[in-house]
């Protein structure tokens, strides 16, 4: 058995950290994206517009049922053959539309849960001083079902995070690609992929308090 | 002046409003009366098309709604003629008090923040709960609640207010200032469509009562007549009841 090359991890730390703004990039389009999608997805399965409740629970129904890895492939190598304009979709950008396809799906349910868990009667209020759908839904529905979803749907971030690094199999170089690099010049493999594994725990151990903070903060929201 | 006609709802094979017709003049306070299960909420409710009526005209003000094909538009103008009070308050639980009574104002009647915020305050110190204004209704009694749910109704100007059994879901301490308010509410000439089973309050504050049964409007008068001379048996035996 071989000693870990400590000074090699080392050296590579600051390398692999340069590939964390891409990493942190795509996971926050990611989200962004996912979370707007989640939302009008979550709010079409309470109202149940006809025919469209059918579309969007087969979309939910498939993201939720197939692997990421899969769906990845399945658009960025198997649709493009088909339909020819997508060949010019780079693997970032492909990337983030697999994470944001995959986690809405995910994120639209624990929103829709969050939503019908809102007191009916507050519904009823809003419409009885004349409010549209739109504006009860803004104003008054999705701001306390946000703070009811927020501790799962940061859950999903830390997924959406890990999830980045098979981007690395659309052919990005991102902080598992970079590693993969390194050690091929070097034959370090162990070494590169344990950065890479520390670098992530690190992120996801941040974004872990931050999520305690969030529950915090808000369990004390709209009592005073 | 309101008026409805042949107002008709059933929910599945059971007919909850049977033709109901009913004038209300401005200014005039009428309480609904009667056993659990005869329509009453359902009444107001149709109102507001909280509950979509099957047949039936309403009129308020300058507003006629054919209830069979009311559009989108004809129900929020419904709605914005009429002020709702809910048994169990249904205020806005992410919104302190002040903006609850200012929801309306800038997202439906579209007032400038600064002069919305400023209704509001007045409103809100005729509810008597000016130093509450700040507060989310999780911080308040029942009571301070169901006066805010006034204020939100109140703040409208609505040519109609109804009021749903705004005291039976309150602790006994809270209801004599909530009764207070409507008092005060009725002093202003506001048109007000009440049911409660305040028996006392009813008698007090109303021009005229209705007793309802199945759906249908039995009886009407003055109280006097409604509670002195009640000529229906199923009215005689509803206040025989209540009055234990
Ligand atoms: N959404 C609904 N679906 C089915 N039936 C309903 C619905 N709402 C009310 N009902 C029925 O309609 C009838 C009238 O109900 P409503 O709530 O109007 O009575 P009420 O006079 O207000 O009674 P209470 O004094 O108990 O409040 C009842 O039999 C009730 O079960
Ligand atoms: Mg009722």
């Amino acid at each position: 058995m071989q000693a870990l090359d400590f000074e090699y991890m080392l050296g590579l730390v600051p390398v692999i950290l340069g590939y964390v703004p891409l990493t942190l990039g795509m996971a926050a389009a990611g989200m962004v994206c996912a979370l707007v999608l989640a939302a009008l997805l979550a709010v079409e399965r309470v109202i149940r517009v006809p025919v469209l409740d059918w579309l969007v629970v087969l979309f939910i129904s498939f993201f939720r049922g197939t692997p990421l890895l899969v769906q990845l492939f399945l658009f960025y190598y198997g649709l493009p053959q088909v339909v020819s304009f997508l060949t010019r979709i780079d693997g970032v950008t492909a990337a983030i539309l697999g994470l944001t396809l995959h986690f809405a799906a995910y994120m639209a349910e624990s929103i829709r849960a969050a939503i019908i868990g809102v007191d009916r009667s507050q519904w009823e209020a809003a419409q009885s001083i004349g409010m549209t759908q739109w504006q009860l839904m803004l104003r008054i529905i999705l701001p306390q079902a946000a703070r009811v979803a927020a501790p799962t749907l940061v859950n999903y971030f830390i997924d959406m995070l890990k999830g980045t690094s098979l981007a690395f199999t659309l052919g990005v170089t991102e902080m598992m690609g970079a590693a993969q690099k390194e050690a091929a010049g070097s034959f370090r493999y162990f070494e590169a992929f344990l950065v890479v594994a520390v670098i992530y725990w690190v992120m996801v151990e941040a974004l872990s308090q931050g999520q305690k903070w969030l529950e915090t903060y808000l369990n004390k929201a709209f009592v005073r | 002046m309101i008026s409805i006609t042949g107002l008709t709802k059933t929910f599945g094979e059971t007919p909850v409003l049977d033709q109901i017709d009913l004038d209300i003049a401005e200014g005039e306070r009428v309480v609904i009366i009667g056993p659990s299960g005869t329509g009453k909420s359902t009444l107001l409710r149709c109102l507001n098309f909280l509950d979509r009526p099957d047949a039936g005209k309403i009129t308020i003000g300058d507003l006629t709604v054919d209830a069979a094909r009311a559009r989108k538009a004809e129900i929020l103008g419904l709605r914005r003629r009429t002020g709702f009070v809910f048994q169990n308050y249904a205020l806005f639980a992410n919104k302190t008090a002040q903006e609850n009574i200012m929801e309306a104002l800038v997202t439906v009647q579209r007032l400038p923040k600064a002069e919305a915020a400023a209704r509001a305050q007045a409103v809100l110190a005729e509810t008597g709960l000016a130093d509450k204004a700040n507060s989310y209704p999780a911080a308040l009694s029942g009571g301070q609640q169901q006066r805010v749910g006034i204020g939100r109704a109140m703040a409208l100007n609505a040519e109609l207010m109804l009021f749903d059994e705004p005291t039976s879901a309150l602790d006994p301490e809270w209801v004599g200032e909530v009764l207070d308010l409507m008092r005060r509410v009725a002093e202003q000439k506001q048109t007000m469509l009440i049911v409660t089973h305040e028996m006392q309050f009813a008698r007090e504050i109303a021009d005229r009562i209705l007793f309802m049964h199945s759906g249908k409007i039995v009886e009407q008068g003055t109280p006097a007549e409604i509670f002195d001379a009640p000529q229906d048996p199923r009215l005689q035996r509803f206040l025989a009841r209540v009055s234990g």
